[in-house]
């Protein structure tokens, strides 16, 4: 090899070297910031706690310390307070997978009806659930995750049928997406005003019905699943280069596409059945994380996951500043804030290849 | 040792129409050989069934003479027709995920610089900090030439890998694949739409129409008179040029 060529080596290595290094800046100050706001909404509530006493009961531990500030902040806002971190993370990770598997950017964790799907099955529980034998906090999150596996099979099915697609995929979605809008409309149609109150209630997202069970449920579903999506991330790099480009190179596109569905399916299905359905977290996490790390999926994945727990965990904290006591569900505050959000990271974007 | 393509009987059926009936030929490595034909002629299908993305009827082997085996996923570097890349990735980037088999959580050093390498080869070295959404279509089909190229496939079956590039690029990619297939004892099967590019750059043709195959030989042969009027409806000169191979001249009936 000549000099020359070592030079360029030596310069496209160090070069390389340069962008990951600011990647993995971009992911620590994502984290840091994470960090600071689940302190920021654990120091945030109506018994206007300070945030030294607020400290001392988070070190003082579930079973100790002043019994009243350990109640506050282990029983009441810190499984809120994580449940925002762990759903914006499933949601940010499903919505890059989904935009992804689809190949478009308009697509979110809910495009192919999985949040229909939970509002179907929360709303059948809400007015049949009673006469089952399980507990009542219980019923309501089964049969919304059970319900969004049901859309997931029903969507997986067809497109095994049809073939695979993104546009058979997304028809397929839309298609499921209007089946569970119409049976839930039917329901709240059916339903008594009490009833529709609690339904409406659930559909808007809100960390409120959070707790240790559902923190460490919706923890275990990403645990297992995330993983799996991580065994992809090259593979998945691939597929951003078209069909048949990832086909070409050796990849079975129709397999990764079938498995990362189910992924999105699961971690979808975790975040919304015990919170609601929660907007546009899927839709902006991966527009803001591939407009700071581009999209090699090492990166992406990662800080698509960080933005949505920053963008819940934000919400939350905002939710709760304008209304102590946090009665605006932080579902109704992303789907407000997420608009002006996504318009200005298309605005950054064009910006910069301008 | 030298390998050979051997294609028997090769037939692809879609919707009750054959694509492709009874191609049979035999290439062996060290060649760019040109697949050549008029337009829906079968050359991306007959592509796309070595490359083994087409379901067929018949047999492709490839191995030693009378040896061969169906070819495997990793000795082929397969680039199908109109790749447009639309990701926000670097040029550097995409070349290396050409390996992406073997890149781990780290790239390494070696990896880096066999992609850089490649793009040093296709003069893209300047382009790879660039962002492939902002190269034009010429200069993103050299970044996919240079994806495959970094496999270093043994068996390279490009679809149309020059058909968005000037001349002078053209005939760069070819020298360059020239090169290729003699350094790795290899064979590049690839669909040429210039005639005269053909005709110059190409070791062998394969002449495809109506999905069958006319003839296959050396370039001089194939290009005929009789074969181009035959297969493109066109009436052409073949100018004889010292110590190099005719050029084909359209004459101006055939283009009224």
């Amino acid at each position: 090899m000549n000099t020359d060529a070592v030079a360029i080596d030596t310069r496209h290595i160090a070069g390389y070297r340069r962008m990951a290094v600011k990647r993995a800046l971009a992911l620590g100050g994502a984290f840091v910031v994470m960090l600071w706001l689940v302190i920021l909404d654990l120091s945030i509530g109506p018994s206007g706690m300070p945030l030294s006493d607020v400290i001392s009961a988070i070190l003082a531990g579930p079973h100790d310390g002043d019994r009243a500030a350990t109640t506050i902040i282990w029983y009441l806002r810190m499984p809120q307070s994580l449940m925002a971190v762990v759903v914006g993370m499933c949601l940010g990770i499903a919505g890059l997978q989904m935009q992804t598997i689809l190949d478009n950017p308009l697509a979110s964790p809910f495009t192919l009806g999985f949040s229909a799907a939970a509002g179907f099955g929360a709303a059948l529980s809400i007015m049949f659930g009673a006469a089952l034998p399980l507990p009542e906090y219980l019923i309501t999150p089964i049969a919304a995750f059970a319900m969004t596996i049901v859309a997931c099979l029903i969507v997986y099915g067809m497109v095994h049928a049809l073939g695979e697609t993104p546009e058979i995929l997304v028809l397929c979605g839309i298609g499921v997406l209007f089946l569970f809008q119409s049976l839930q409309s039917l329901l709240q149609y059916l339903a008594s005003p009490e009833i529709l109150q609690q339904i409406v209630f659930w559909l808007f997202g809100s960390l409120l019905k959070a707790n240790w069970t559902s923190v460490a449920v919706t923890s275990l579903v990403a645990f297992a699943c995330v993983p799996l999506i991580l065994s992809d991330t090259w593979k998945l790099t691939v597929l951003r280069l078209g069909d048949a480009n990832a086909a070409s190179l050796g990849i079975s596109v129709g397999r990764l596409r079938r498995r990362s569905f189910v992924l999105i399916a699961l971690l979808t299905a975790a975040a919304v059945s015990f919170v609601g359905t929660i907007g546009f977290v899927g839709l902006v996490a991966p527009h803001v994380a591939k407009a700071l790390v581009g999209e090699d999926h090492r990166f992406s994945i990662p800080l698509s996951a960080m933005v949505g727990a920053v963008i819940l965990a934000s919400a939350s904290v905002f939710g709760k500043l304008i209304s102590p006591g946090g009665v605006i569900p932080v579902g109704i505050i992303t789907a407000v804030a997420g608009i002006p959000m996504l318009f200005l990271v298309i605005y950054a974007r064009k910006r910069r290849s301008a | 040792m030298t390998q050979t393509l051997a294609i028997r009987d090769l037939g692809v059926r879609r919707a009750g129409t054959d694509i492709l009936s009874g191609v049979s030929c035999a290439l062996t490595t060290g060649q760019v050989v040109g697949v050549i034909g008029p337009n829906g002629a079968g050359k991306s299908t007959l592509l796309s069934a070595v490359a083994g993305h087409t379901g067929f009827s018949g047999t492709v082997s490839w191995g030693g003479s009378g040896s061969g085996v169906q070819p495997k996923a990793g000795d082929i570097g397969y680039m199908p027709q109109s790749c447009k890349v639309s990701a926000s990735l670097t040029v550097l980037e995409t070349v290396l995920l050409g390996t992406h088999e073997r890149l781990g959580w780290r790239v390494s050093q070696g990896d880096i610089a066999r992609a850089t390498g490649i793009l040093a080869e296709l003069s893209l070295s300047h382009l790879a900090s660039r962002c492939m959404t902002t190269l034009s279509g010429g200069q993103q089909q050299l970044v996919l030439l240079a994806q495959r190229l970094v496999r270093q496939p043994r068996l390279l079956v490009l679809d149309e890998a020059t058909s968005a590039l000037d001349m002078s690029h053209q005939i760069s990619v070819l020298m360059l694949l020239k090169r290729y297939v003699v350094r790795h004892n290899a064979l590049a099967l690839m669909a040429i739409h210039d005639l005269n590019i053909a005709m110059q750059y190409a070791d062998q043709l394969v002449l495809i129409h109506d999905g069958r195959l006319v003839q296959q030989d050396a370039p001089e042969s194939v290009l005929s008179v009789e074969n181009i009027r035959r297969c493109y409806g066109l009436d052409v000169d073949l100018v004889a040029r010292a110590g190099g191979r005719p050029v084909i001249a359209p004459l101006a009936q055939a283009m009224a």
